[in-house]
């Protein structure tokens, strides 16, 4: 198969990796392992720049949280001077990880987000060196309210809106689906129909508080949006005004990922888990499920993915997808394994085996 | 007071490759606040950007605990030895 080069960051409990596919038939090579026994939760790619920047977030248990990037596809990655994402003094927090990075639109080339933990939201206007908190976010009169999920007080998911840099819509567990429309200065919450599942009853529905895992989104749709929820696969085509349920097809409706077909806005994969109690997959069968109709209708896909009984999760930053041609979709499990499909899913081959745990995945197609 | 920081392996890339690094003031935390001007990417793998020391890590002051004495305002002596040290955790 003619395909271009591909590149794969790999964010896992204890280092960083970088896998490289140098193309046509030749397998994947493995770079030494960076940042050893420092933790990754999120690995980024910016394809803006003529070369791609790279980024990674280690963190140590004793000497905190970092954001490196690389100018060189990975040969040597850097840390500014300054902390790179800090708390301003006022707020009275410390930075505890970082858990997503984001670039912006097309239009804004040096506009690059962040996600923190505790909730927050951080924005760069250099290209992803110096960040500073979006304090409209953070002074949200909702926050006080905000939960940390199992993983933390984490706001994991950041879509810039592709055409207008004034729209962002975040995710957070546990608080739910915020967007503004002015920049960042005001925020309201986007989750009518999304369920609180461990509520009492009649309140399984609240204007916040829910435990979104992941968003995905088209940027040729850019008012659909999907969501795996803790407990619920859901859809808006209303830019997160209003959403319902997408899973007819699924064996289980808990999960972490979600990705959308780089070049098909109706396709869109996920990783189910049998349940929060039990974080495996349903009869501990390794698979992926792809929609080909916006959430109608789900296939499981599992050729290449291990056979034997198989009980990791994916988690929700470990699945994503390129641009290349063809389309390279990636996922990497809690047991080190990190997987490559180049048929949308249809079979899969292996990229690394045996790994630490992965947190994280983030891949680009060069050439 | 001059004193001398002693850094685990961990940290040396970021105290230019050295074991040990010349710190100057009447307590740690006037040194670390010097620390931060000289080598801030050092200084906050020690403290948090609320000023805190961070939960992991120790600092020892001629062999004391910091957290057994007055914590940052701990004073230094002339010629002490500030030994950091990774609060020993993890798996």
């Amino acid at each position: 198969m003619a395909m271009t080069q591909r590149l794969v960051l790999i964010g896992t409990r204890k280092g960083l990796f970088v896998a490289r596919r140098p193309g046509r038939a030749r397998g994947w090579e493995l770079d030494p392992i960076r940042f050893a026994n420092l933790e990754v939760y999120a690995v980024g790619v910016d394809t803006r720049p003529s070369t791609p920047r790279l980024f990674a977030a280690p963190r140590s248990l004793h000497w905190g949280s970092s954001l490196v990037r690389s100018d060189d596809l990975g040969a040597t990655w850097a840390e500014p001077e300054q902390a790179p994402i800090a708390f301003p003094e006022a707020a009275g927090v410390a930075l505890a990880r970082v858990w997503q990075i984001q670039p912006g639109p097309a239009d804004e080339p040096d506009l690059v987000y962040a996600g923190a933990e505790p909730h927050a939201l951080f924005r760069s206007e250099d290209g992803g060196v110096r960040f500073s908190l979006v304090q409209g976010l953070f002074d949200h009169p909702h926050r006080p309210e905000w939960m940390p999920g199992n993983g933390g007080a984490c706001l994991h998911t950041i879509l810039p809106h592709p055409d207008d840099a004034r729209r962002v819509t975040v995710a957070m567990s546990t608080g739910g689906v915020y967007r503004t429309a002015d920049g960042g200065e005001s925020w309201e919450p986007a989750n009518q129909g999304i369920q609180a599942y461990w509520m009492p009853e009649d309140r399984r529905y609240p204007e916040f508080g829910q435990c979104v895992h992941r968003l995905a989104v088209h940027p040729s749709r850019p008012e659909r949006l999907y969501a795996q929820n803790h407990f619920g696969v859901y859809r808006s085509d209303d830019g997160g005004d209003s959403w319902r349920a997408i899973e007819s097809g699924l064996p289980s409706t808990f999960g972490f990922p979600m990705v959308v077909h780089p070049r098909r806005p109706d396709t869109v994969f996920v990783f189910p888990l049998q349940a929060d109690g039990e974080r495996f997959p349903p009869q501990a069968s390794c698979r992926v499920y792809r929609s080909d109709d916006a959430g109608g209708s789900w296939r499981p896909l599992s050729e290449g993915l291990p056979s034997d009984p198989y009980y990791a999760a994916v988690l929700r930053d470990a699945m994503c997808a390129d641009e290349g041609d063809p389309v390279g979709l990636y996922l990497g499990t809690r047991l080190g394994d990190v997987y490559a499909s180049w048929d949308d899913g249809e079979s899969w081959e292996a990229v690394a085996s045996r790994l630490p745990d992965v947190l994280s995945v983030r891949a680009v197609a060069l050439g | 007071m001059r004193a001398t920081l002693v850094l685990p392996g961990v940290l040396r890339e970021h105290a230019g490759g050295r074991r040990t690094l010349p710190v100057q003031g009447t307590t740690v935390r006037e040194a670390l606040d010097r620390l931060a001007r000289d080598w801030p990417a050092l200084e906050r793998r020690l403290r948090d950007e609320r000023g805190g020391l961070r939960p992991h890590v120790l600092i020892f002051v001629d062999g004391v605990n910091l957290r057994d004495a007055r914590g940052l305002d701990t004073p230094v002596p002339e010629g002490a030895e500030l030994y950091v040290a990774p609060a020993v955790s993890g798996g």
